[in-house]
């Protein structure tokens, strides 16, 4: 599955669940069925309308990668 | 429905409020308001509580009737109202509902938050869960988060700059080191606004709002009885509230929020009067965009202008349109629960000339814009001389 980037965000303050992450990068990915959801990016930072890949789910929340 | 005025207010200060609980702040603010509008707490017909996270933040629930008791009032409804940051807007509206039919004459409004006992990533969970839990949150996303996503958007679609947000956080904290009231009274640079620690990009802390301990209230009543109470009542013109979605990613277009363009709409109808008619203005600056975002959806700017707007200097003090001269949520300080009553008593104390150091040259009409989370519940209120 692959979507592009509608927004996005480094998050450094973060909740005391995800502390440990901090920084990460989280963006709302409009889906290729026009669906928006949001999820975490893995590896290099990605910007508005980025092209990006679903690498996995953790928990429900998806991981998208940036699409070569 | 009857016309109905605020006839009295009552405040404690903003901050990190160490020795004093929530119930305590909660009665402070009450004590005060009764006093300032003469009501014994036996004459109060209803009390309405804006508090969003007590039972997080200090373990206690069941707070109406746990702070309205404290207050010597009993025997009569005592309701709590949650809608996250606009819990205490809320509150008032449902009040207000209650006087303008003609089911209560004399009605008690407080907001009250206790934040500051809290680590701040403690804090920062408990204000996420104001955000869709199953969904954005758990993805790892905080309220400065949502709102910087908003900020990027803005910045890619309208070209809204960095330095527009920074001028929104200058010209709050200007205004706030102005408020004996306020959580912070320190002037800020534009150089430090720019350079501020980063919280979720493009948001330095300097675009966020405090973590504050505070609570305010207002008594509201018919304004046909009003004389019997102050020489000093102040009219609610109009008042809305409305609502969307709570997640962010199921918006359309996240550059506005449809709840505070429809709240908006219809307090205006009801005031009969338009964004050019409002002097001045106490808006939700939980986040500096979220002001710039407000000045767009409530009609006072094009969309996408609020930016050169507020770096144009239209919104300070001197300019066209005050806004936020209490210092808004950025200086003045944010105890969540608190906010929506808090802005009222700024308001009103505007438009009575009790302002002090704060007080505008224009004030007989203004608008206060409570909002709750990422845009999920807003309510608009204007007040103007009686």
């Amino acid at each position: 599955m692959t979507g592009a980037v509608y927004t996005e965000t480094v998050v450094y303050a973060a909740p005391a669940a995800f502390e440990q992450d901090a920084p990460y990068q989280v963006a709302i990915v409009t889906l290729e069925d026009g669906q928006r959801v949001t999820g975490r990016i893995l590896g290099e930072r990605v910007k508005i309308d980025d092209r990006v890949v679903l690498v996995e789910s953790r928990d429900e929340v998806p991981f998208f990668r940036k699409q070569e | 429905m009857r016309p109905v005025a605020v006839i009295g207010t009552g405040k404690t200060p903003f901050g990190s409020l160490t020795g004093r609980d929530l119930r305590a702040l909660a009665v402070e603010a009450g004590r005060k308001c009764l006093q300032n509008g003469n009501i014994k707490p036996e004459q109060v017909e209803a009390f309405c509580l804006g508090n969003f996270a007590g039972p997080s933040f200090v373990g206690q629930n069941h707070l109406a009737p746990y702070i309205s008791s404290a207050l010597g009032i009993a025997g009569v409804p005592s309701t709590r109202f949650e809608a996250a940051c606009a819990s205490s807007g809320s509150a008032f509206y449902h009040a207000f509902s209650s006087v303008a039919a003609g089911l209560n004459d004399v009605v008690l409004v407080a907001g009250v938050e206790k934040m500051t006992s809290q680590p701040t990533p403690r804090v920062t969970e408990i204000l996420a869960a104001a955000g869709d839990c199953a969904g954005e949150i758990r993805a790892g996303s905080t309220f400065p988060s949502l709102f910087a996503m908003i900020a990027r958007r803005h910045m890619h679609d309208f070209g809204t700059k960095r330095e527009h947000l920074a001028a929104v956080a200058v010209k709050n904290h200007a205004n706030g080191a102005l408020n004996p009231y306020a959580h912070l009274r320190k002037p800020i640079t534009m150089e430090q606004a720019l350079a501020g620690k980063p919280v979720a990009d493009p948001l330095t802390i300097y675009d966020c709002s405090l973590v504050s301990d505070g609570a305010a209230a207002v008594l509201l009543a018919p304004l046909e009885r009003a004389g019997e109470f102050t020489d000093r009542p102040v009219r609610i013109l109009g008042v809305a509230q409305a609502s969307d979605f709570v997640a962010l990613d199921q918006k359309e277009d996240i550059t506005t929020f449809p709840a505070v363009r429809a709240a908006a709409r219809k307090a205006y109808q009801m005031a009969g009067v338009g964004p050019s008619d409002i002097q001045f203005a106490e808006l939700h600056d939980c986040f500096t965009i979220a002001e710039i975002v407000a000045l767009e959806d409530l009609g006072f700017v094009r969309r996408g202008e609020g930016g050169p707007f507020s770096a144009e200097g239209r919104t300070a003090r001197d300019g066209s349109l005050p806004v936020n001269a209490s210092g808004g949520l950025k200086s003045k300080g944010h105890p969540v629960g608190a906010t929506g009553v808090a802005q009222i008593c700024d308001i009103v104390s505007q438009i009575r000339c009790e302002a002090g150091d704060l007080q505008l040259e224009r004030h007989s009409l203004g608008l206060a814009q409570n909002l709750g989370g990422s845009g999920a519940t807003c309510v608009v209120t204007i007040l103007g001389e009686a």
